[in-house]
């Protein structure tokens, strides 16, 4: 009898439970970082980016300067809330652009994305496309990012994961406390890197668990870690993206490709199901693809732009591969357990 | 005769053509079937490939899921998943339930009808969100706080690259089939062709033949055309019987008349001898007369039906034209010199022709007869027998009344005569039977005006 009654009242707690998940995620749409509305044309495309207004500006201003029916209404969160966005809540967006590939690959594999014009997708290269759905328009480099101060004298920059371990290691009061990466558990970027790196190097769980005994702070974007190295509280950063990093000269960081290999991001594109005007985003997504809109990402904004030569000229740049093997990250198992590992190779008890 | 003119309007149905459509036909058959069977085995085959990675792809996901602290672990193989897509850039889905429970991925994935069994993964076709899908299932047995539980894994995956596969084999096979068929074509032609040649032989023998030709067709033909062969045989000997009946009725008739003729005019002549009465001897004058055209028509007619018979007989031996035309004019001269009529023979060599001697003097009779005939007394008739290119020719030319422009073809139809002929006895036989005997051994015969008056025949056999 007291069983039964114990039952009963787990099921209503769970029920309770359930109740207050439902209301909570229906009640709460996805978080908006920044909002902007461009131009006042009769014509309005929305559009859904991980990408700071700013690196974008210079595309769209293009853009309006030749369609000045256009009003574009830009809208930036992070790579998960644009997942949300799309795959729960269904937003009206003409165009979404994420870098977080595995959640733009779910989008587009779960049947979530529209096709794109067929003359838009032709002139892409294979690597840089799937499916008629889902196409790269920057290439961007993960790389090492290097302070003023990161160095001790007389020591060269680490080419290989390897020499990065044995800077680490030979420096480790030096070090203590000043490194800086992505926590995987928080970021998408960051836990898209570490699966990578996790597949590509055995190094990897080496520089884990050296990095966990230096304290590393972990951060949740690119952007805190370039703040915080450039400003001297940090040393060096790993698995930064190297675009948003302001260059060489300023500041006197220094952004290191490593030998060994360097992933390299595709930031992606797709126009969703739930699109108002998908001819009006795929128009945008076009001319962000036309060799002015790639110059402007390049020189305006920053960005890298889709360039298949660099592969060549750089043999040790790996671009991550678009296709549905990014999918087995995102398996809640797989990446439960992946971040386990991780942890246990970080903090040491 | 009424009732032949009546044929069906109706064109003739042709067996070329229905045996080129036919023809055709299985070509087309044949091409369309290689197209179902190609793309068939296409797309068998094409599945039983994928179906096979995706079963081992499948396995591999299985083999990675295991129990660690804290429940199921599952190590998602990226690469698997990126070469289950490349053919086609398919779109990946997949399913792990543990105890009948969903564990990990897609949990409203279709579940197969019949659970597969644990040795081999079964495969079916589902439709999933917005797409088809072929799934590949597994089901293993993993062991979760020392029982064993059911663990089952579910794979699937988009056919985009096979469906292309199969089109592309198929589209080949199309083009090959249509490549057939228009091969086909000349191919079918030409044994329409060669297949109906035997007819068209069998009819060009039988258009050949002379028009008095009625000897039984001994031409080759195949096995299915014999009984025609056969039926026309027979039929082409009711036909020489009753012509032969014909011919032998008018040859006694034509005999028992000129009997009684004769008896009839040598009897008039006798009483025209004992006759005073100039009267009675003017009628019995009229009488001998018409029984001189009456034997003279019944001649003709015998002449006519010898002819006939033996032209249809086709019984040739060598004959020399010249020694003939020689005979005959020795033969002619005392009836024509009676009359003042001199007859001038000109005769080079021989003229052997493959002939039937009694045909041709029974022509150089009635062309010799008709220039004495209508020649004026002190008349001269020309015989002249000569080779000229091939074959043997006798002319014969008289300066006699001509034939006041009636046409060549009207003189030779039977019973016909000229019109300046009607104080002259005759049949209107005679050019019809020297036509009729030309044709016959394969000669020619024209008749027409003489330069200067008069006319000239000409008659030809070819030479051996």
């Amino acid at each position: 009898m007291r069983r039964l009654f114990a039952a009963a009242s787990v099921r209503l707690f769970f029920g309770a439970l359930w109740l207050a998940l439902v209301v909570a995620t229906t009640a709460r749409a996805f978080e908006i970082e920044a909002v902007e509305d461009f131009g006042s044309g009769a014509q309005r495309i929305d559009v859904l980016s991980t990408t700071d207004i700013a690196y974008m500006q210079p595309v769209i201003d293009a853009y309006l300067a030749r369609h000045p029916d256009v009003t574009l209404h830009y809208v930036v969160a992070s790579s998960q809330e644009v997942y949300r966005a799309v795959a729960e809540e269904d937003a009206p967006f003409d165009l979404v652009i994420s870098s977080a590939m595995d959640l733009q690959m779910k989008i587009a594999n779960d049947g979530l994305a529209r096709p794109l014009p067929a003359a838009l997708m032709s002139g892409q290269p294979g690597w840089a496309r799937w499916r008629g759905l889902l196409v790269a328009v920057t290439q961007e480099p993960v790389v090492l990012l290097l302070g003023r101060d990161a160095l001790p004298p007389g020591v060269s920059p680490p080419t290989t994961r390897r020499e990065l371990i044995d800077l680490l290691r030979d420096h480790p009061d030096r070090f203590r406390g000043k490194v800086a990466t992505y926590d995987p558990a928080v970021s998408g970027a960051g836990y898209l890197f570490a699966v990578q790196d996790a597949r590509l190097s055995d190094a990897f769980w080496r520089l884990a668990e050296v990095m966990g005994r230096l304290d590393t702070k972990l951060y949740c974007c690119s952007a805190g870690m370039i703040g915080d190295i450039a400003e001297g509280r940090m040393l060096l950063g790993y698995n930064v993206l190297g675009s948003y990093a302001p260059g060489n000269d300023a500041d006197g960081l220094r952004i290191v490709e490593l030998q060994d290999y360097t992933l390299t991001l595709l930031r992606t594109a797709l126009v969703p199901q739930g699109a108002r005007a998908p001819e009006a985003g795929a128009e945008f997504l076009a001319f962000l693809l036309s060799a002015e809109g790639q110059a402007l990402v390049a020189e305006g904004a920053g960005l890298p732009a889709l360039d298949a030569d660099a592969f060549d000229r750089n043999p040790h740049l790996r671009p991550i591969r678009l296709d549905p093997g990014l999918l087995a990250n995102l398996d809640q198992i797989t990446r439960r357990r992946f971040l386990e590992e991780w942890r246990a190779a970080l903090i040491q008890p | 005769m009424a009732q032949q003119s009546v044929t069906p309007s109706l064109s003739p149905v042709s067996l070329r053509r229905r045996l080129l459509l036919q023809l055709l036909l299985l070509a087309a058959c044949l091409s369309v079937g290689l197209y179902a069977a190609v793309r068939l085995g296409a797309d068998r085959a094409s599945e039983a490939t994928f179906d096979a990675v995706l079963g081992a792809a499948a396995g591999s996901l299985a083999e990675e899921v295991r129990v660690a602290e804290g429940g199921i672990a599952v190590d998602l193989p990226p690469a698997t998943f990126s070469m289950l897509s490349a053919m086609g850039e398919e779109r990946i889905f997949y399913r792990v339930d543990v105890d009948g429970v969903p564990v990990t991925g897609y949990g409203d994935l279709p579940l197969p009808e019949l659970p597969p069994t644990a040795l081999a993964p079964s495969f079916y076709d589902a439709r999933y969100r917005d797409t088809d899908v072929r799934v590949a299932a597994i089901l293993r047995s993993i062991r979760i706080e020392g029982r064993a539980a059911p663990l089952l894994v579910l794979l699937a995956e988009t056919r985009q690259g096979q469906g292309a596969i199969a089109a592309r084999l198929g589209n080949r096979a199309a083009v090959l089939g249509l490549g057939i068929f228009l091969a086909a074509i000349p191919f079918s032609l030409y044994f329409a062709r060669s297949f109906l040649s035997p007819i068209d032989r069998l009819a060009e023998a039988v258009g050949r033949r002379g028009a008095r030709d009625l000897r039984p067709l001994r031409h080759p033909a195949p096995s299915e055309l014999q009984p025609f062969v056969t039926a026309l045989n027979s039929f082409i000997a009711r036909l020489r019987g009753t012509l032969s009946q014909t011919e032998t009725f008018l040859a006694e008739a034509a005999h028992h008349i000129r009997t009684p003729l004769t008896v009839m005019r040598n009897e008039a002549e006798l009483a025209l001898r004992q006759s005073g009465e100039e009267e009675t001897r003017a009628r019995l004058r009229g009488l001998i007369r018409a029984a001189d055209e009456s034997a003279r028509s019944a001649s003709q007619l015998l002449d006519h039906a010898t002819v006939l018979y033996r032209a249809e007989q086709a019984d040739w031996a060598e004959v020399d034209l010249a020694k003939l035309v020689r005979d005959l004019v020795e033969r002619f001269r005392p009836a024509a010199e009676m009359r003042d009529i001199s007859v001038r023979l000109e005769v080079r060599g021989t003229l052997p022709t493959r002939s039937d001697p009694v045909l041709v003097e029974a022509a150089l009779r009635n062309i010799i007869d008709n220039a004495v005939k209508y020649s004026a007394p002190d008349g001269l008739v020309e015989v002249v027998a000569e080779a000229v290119s091939g074959e043997g020719r006798v002319t014969v030319m008289d300066r006699g009344r001509g034939l006041a422009g009636v046409v060549e073809q009207g003189l030779k139809r039977r019973f016909r005569r000229g019109a300046n002929v009607s104080d002259v006895p005759g049949s209107g036989l005679g050019l019809t039977i020297v036509e009729e005997a030309a044709q016959a051994m394969g000669g020619r015969f024209a008749i027409g005006p003489r330069e200067g008056g008069g006319t000239c025949a000409v008659f030809s056999l070819p030479l051996l």
